[in-house]
C-alpha cells in the first residue's frame, strides 16, 4: 500500500507543483493519476520512489516513510517505465533489461537468462535479445521498458505515460498486454497519464487531478461516470459534451449507439446471455 | 609598466598590424564558408570530403603553414599575405563544419513553409535559412575571432609585424612587462571583437536570445555549441 | 619547388637521423613534450569538466574559463614563462598544460550534457548511484566528445611544444628556428613538413581510438 500524506512540491523560485495531495494507492491493484499537463501527476509519481523528494508531507509504501529509505536501493526495488523508454542506447535489449539485476549484484549469465524470460513474457520474440534499442520499432521499446522495469520482480511499477509516444493502433495492444500483465502478476501499478480513456481502462482506481496535484475526483471508472463531482470533472471526462451520455438509434435496420451531439459511437450487440438486447434487426424484423 | 608607457607608439603600431592581418582573415573566412557549407549540404557526396579537409587543415600547426605557404604562394615568408592566407584557411577549417551545422539546425518544416508561402529560393535564403541559422553561424563565428586573433602572433617569430612582435622582443631582450603587455593586449582584442559578435547578434537576432517560454523546471540544460567546439591550435 | 627539393633532400640526408641533433632524437622529444602535457592536464581537466557536466555545477564559470583561455596566445605565454622560471622543463610544461587544459574541460563537460537527459534520468530511476550514472552512462556515451576534446589539446601541445623550441627546448620546432637563424630555408621546410606529418599521424590515430570507442548502438554524439 501506497500512501500519500499532504505532500506538497515547491520548486525553488516558487513554482507549486503540488500544493496538498492525499491518496491511498491500495497494493496489487492499478490506479491511475490523470490530469492535464501542470496537474502535478508526474511529480507525484515521482515522489514514490525519490526521483523527487516532497517539500512538505510523507509519502508512506507499506507504512515506511521513503524519506528515511536509501534512495538507490528504494529505485532499484521499484520498477519505472517512462514514456520514452529511457533505455541506455549502448546497450543490446538483453542487458537493458538485465540492468538492475546486475546493479544488484546477480550474476551477469543469470541475469542475461532472466531477461530473455522476460522478453517472452511481454510479449517480444528473444531473437531482438541482442539488437540495440535503436533498432527497434516505438512499441518494442516500450514492451523493452516494461521488461526492464519488471526484472527485479518488484512490488510497485510506476508508470510515466508509458504508451504516449506510439501511434494509438500499437496503443491499444500495449494497453491490451498490460491488462494481461496485471491480471497475471497483480503488481501495485501507480499509472500517469494525461487521456482519460486510457486511465478508465487500466485503472482499478481512477484519481482526477485539478492544476495543483488537487484531487478532482477519486474512484472506479464507473462511480466516476456515474456521477461526475463536479464540472471540472464532466469537462474532463467529456460528458458535458454529451460523449458519455450514449442512447440507441435504428439507422438504415441497424442498432447504433450514439452520443449526446447525435455521432455514431458504436453498433449495439449482444450481451451473452442478455435477452434485452437481441441478436440483430434482421431477426427481431422477421 | 614603464615599457608599456615608454612605448605606447610601438605598441600601437604592432596592435594595428595585428587586425590589419586578423579581420581579413575573419571575414574572408566567414563569406566563403557560406557558400562551400551550402554546397556541402546540397551535394551529400561533397560533405564527406570537405569536412575531411577541414578536419585535416586544423590538424595543421600554424608556424609551419607560414613557412610551407610561400611555395605555394610565391610570396616572401614575411609577407602579410601569406599570414592573411594562412589564417583564412585555419578559419574556413573552423568555419566550415559550423555553418554545415548551423544549416542542417535550420527545421526542414519550416523551410517548406516558406516555399509553400511562395519564397522563391534566393529569397527564402536571405529571408528564412540565413537568419535561422544565424545562432549556430554566430557560435562558430565566434570561435573563429578569438582563435585568429591569437594565431596572428605566431609571425612574430618570423618577423611578420604584430602584438606577437612583443613576445619575441621582450623575450630576446628580457622585458616582462612588454610580454604581458602582448598577452593581455592581444586577448583583450579577441575580447573584445567576440564581445561585438555577441551584441551584434542580439541586435540581429533578438529571437534567439529571448528568454524561452517558462517549462518546467528540467534536469539539463540545452549544451551550448560554443562550448562544444574545441579550442584552435596555435 | 627548387625549395622543396631541397627541404626533401634535407629530409633524405643519412646524416640526420643519428646523434643528438637528429630527427629520430627530435621527435621522441616532441613526442615527449606532447604526452607529458596532454597527460598532466588531462588528470586535471577531465575529472574537473564530468564533474561539471554531470551535476551542471560550475558550469558558467568552466565555459567562461575556457573561452578565456582560448584566447591566450600560445607563444606569448611559452616567451612569458620562459623568462620568470628560466631555461629547463618547467617552463614550457607549464604552457602546455594551461593551453591544453580548455580543450579537455569543454570535451569532457559537454559529453555529459550531449547525453539524452531522458537516458540519464531513467538511469538514475533504474537505482543508479551517481558514479553509476557517470561511468556506465554518460561516460561511454560522451566518450567521441571526450576525445574530440584530447584530439585539440593534442594538436595544441604539438604546437606549443614546436614554438618552446624558440625559447631553447628541443623537439622539432628546432629545425625550424635554427634554419631562421641561418637564412636556411629548406631545413625550415623540412622541420615543418616534419611538425605537420607528426600532427596528422597523431591526430589520425586518435581518430582511430575516437572511432573505436563510439559507444555501439548509439546514433553518433559528436
Amino acid at each position: 500500500m501506497i500512501r500519500f500524506e499532504s505532500v506538497q512540491k515547491r520548486y525553488p523560485g516558487g513554482t507549486v507543483a503540488v500544493e496538498d495531495f492525499s491518496c491511498t494507492i491500495p497494493s496489487h491493484t492499478a490506479t491511475v493519476l490523470v490530469g492535464s499537463s501542470g496537474s502535478g501527476k508526474t511529480t507525484l509519481l515521482r515522489m514514490i520512489n525519490r526521483m523527487v523528494d516532497p517539500s512538505a508531507g510523507r509519502v508512506l509504501i507499506d507504512d515506511q516513510d521513503v524519506a528515511t529509505t536509501d534512495k538507490v536501493a528504494l529505485r532499484r526495488s521499484i520498477g519505472y517505465v517512462m514514456q520514452a523508454s529511457g533505455l541506455l542506447p549502448h546497450r543490446t535489449v538483453q542487458d537493458n533489461v538485465a540492468t538492475v539485476p546486475m546493479l544488484t549484484g546477480t550474476p551477469k549469465r543469470e541475469a542475461r537468462a532472466a531477461a530473455l524470460d522476460l522478453l517472452e513474457t511481454v510479449g517480444l520474440d528473444r531473437g531482438l535479445a541482442t539488437r540495440y534499442p535503436s533498432q527497434l520499432s516505438g512499441g518494442q521499446q516500450q514492451r523493452v521498458g516494461v521488461a526492464r522495469a519488471l526484472a527485479s520482480d518488484p512490488n510497485i511499477l510506476l508508470m510515466d505515460e508509458p504508451f504516449g509516444a506510439v501511434d494509438p493502433i500499437v496503443r491499444g495492444e500495449l494497453q491490451t498486454e498490460l491488462l494481461r500483465l496485471q491480471s497475471e502478476l497483480g503488481k501495485t501499478i501507480v499509472f500517469v497519464t494525461h487521456d482519460i480513456d486510457e486511465a478508465f481502462l487500466i485503472g482499478d482506481q481512477v484519481v482526477i487531478l485539478r492544476p495543483g496535484g488537487e484531487v478532482a475526483q477519486a474512484g472506479t471508472a464507473e462511480e466516476i461516470l456515474a456521477a461526475p463531482a463536479d464540472d471540472f470533472v464532466e469537462r474532463f471526462i467529456g460528458a458535458d459534451r454529451g460523449r458519455r451520455a450514449l442512447r440507441l438509434e435504428e439507422r438504415d435496420g441497424t442498432r447504433i449507439v450514439v452520443d449526446g451531439t447525435g455521432r455514431a459511437a458504436g453498433v449495439l450487440q449482444a450481451a451473452e446471455g442478455d435477452p434485452a438486447v437481441p441478436d440483430g434487426p434482421a431477426k427481431d424484423r422477421a | 609598466m614603464s615599457w608599456v608607457l615608454g612605448n605606447l607608439d610601438v605598441i600601437g603600431g604592432h596592435a594595428g598590424a595585428h587586425l590589419l592581418q586578423a579581420l581579413p582573415a575573419i571575414v574572408l573566412a566567414f563569406v566563403l564558408a557560406l557558400p562551400v557549407a551550402k554546397l556541402a549540404g546540397r551535394l551529400g557526396v561533397l560533405r564527406g570530403g570537405i569536412s575531411t579537409a577541414a578536419a585535416l587543415m586544423y590538424a595543421i600547426p600554424s608556424l609551419p603553414l607560414f613557412i610551407v605557404l610561400p611555395i605555394v604562394l610565391g610570396t616572401s615568408i614575411r609577407s602579410m599575405v601569406n599570414v592573411i592566407v594562412a589564417l583564412t584557411l585555419y578559419g574556413l577549417a573552423l568555419m566550415v563544419p559550423a555553418a554545415i551545422d548551423a544549416f542542417r539546425s535550420v527545421d526542414g518544416d519550416v523551410l517548406r513553409a516558406a516555399t509553400a508561402q511562395g519564397y522563391g529560393p534566393v529569397a527564402r535564403f536571405w529571408a528564412v535559412e540565413l537568419p535561422l541559422a544565424g545562432p549556430v553561424l554566430l557560435a562558430g563565428l565566434r570561435v573563429v575571432v578569438v582563435s585568429t586573433v591569437s594565431l596572428v602572433t605566431v609571425g612574430g617569430v618570423l618577423g611578420v609585424p604584430s602584438l606577437g612582435m612583443l613576445f619575441v622582443d621582450g623575450f630576446q631582450r628580457g622585458i616582462t612587462a612588454e610580454i604581458l603587455a602582448g598577452i593581455v593586449l592581444t586577448a583583450a582584442i579577441a575580447l573584445a571583437l567576440d564581445g561585438l559578435l555577441v551584441l551584434a547578434g542580439r541586435a540581429l537576432m533578438p529571437w534567439a536570445s529571448a528568454g524561452k517560454a517558462p517549462a518546467e523546471p528540467s534536469p539539463a540544460g540545452a549544451p551550448d555549441p560554443a562550448a562544444a567546439a574545441a579550442g584552435g591550435a596555435a | 619547388m627548387n625549395q622543396l627539393l631541397a627541404a626533401l633532400d634535407w629530409l633524405l640526408d643519412p646524416a640526420r637521423y643519428s646523434g643528438p641533433g637528429g630527427i629520430p632524437m627530435r621527435l621522441a622529444e616532441h613526442l615527449g613534450y606532447t604526452a607529458l602535457g596532454v597527460v598532466l592536464a588531462a588528470v586535471v581537466a577531465i575529472p574537473l569538466g564530468l564533474l561539471v557536466g554531470h551535476t551542471g555545477r560550475g558550469r558558467g564559470l568552466a565555459v567562461a574559463a575556457s573561452g578565456a583561455a582560448r584566447a591566450l596566445p600560445t607563444l606569448g605565454l611559452v616567451t612569458l614563462f620562459a623568462l620568470l622560471v628560466g631555461i629547463g622543463l618547467l617552463a614550457p610544461t607549464l604552457a602546455f598544460v594551461i593551453l591544453a587544459i580548455p580543450s579537455l574541460l569543454a570535451g569532457a563537460y559537454s559529453a555529459c550534457e550531449a547525453v539524452d537527459p531522458r537516458t540519464v534520468d531513467a538511469a538514475r530511476a533504474q537505482g543508479m548511484t551517481e558514479m553509476q550514472v557517470l561511468t556506465r552512462v554518460e561516460l561511454p556515451l560522451g566518450m567521441p566528445l571526450v576525445i574530440t576534446g584530447i584530439r585539440a589539446a593534442t594538436l595544441q601541445v604539438i604546437s606549443t611544444a614546436m614554438l618552446a623550441a624558440y625559447v631553447g627546448n628541443g623537439g622539432l620546432g628546432r629545425f625550424i628556428f635554427l634554419g631562421l637563424k641561418t637564412q636556411d630555408y629548406p631545413q625550415m621546410l623540412a622541420g615543418s613538413l616534419l611538425v605537420i606529418a607528426l600532427a596528422l599521424v597523431l591526430d589520425g590515430a586518435l581518430l582511430l581510438v575516437q572511432a573505436l570507442t563510439r559507444p555501439r548502438g548509439a546514433v553518433p554524439a559528436g
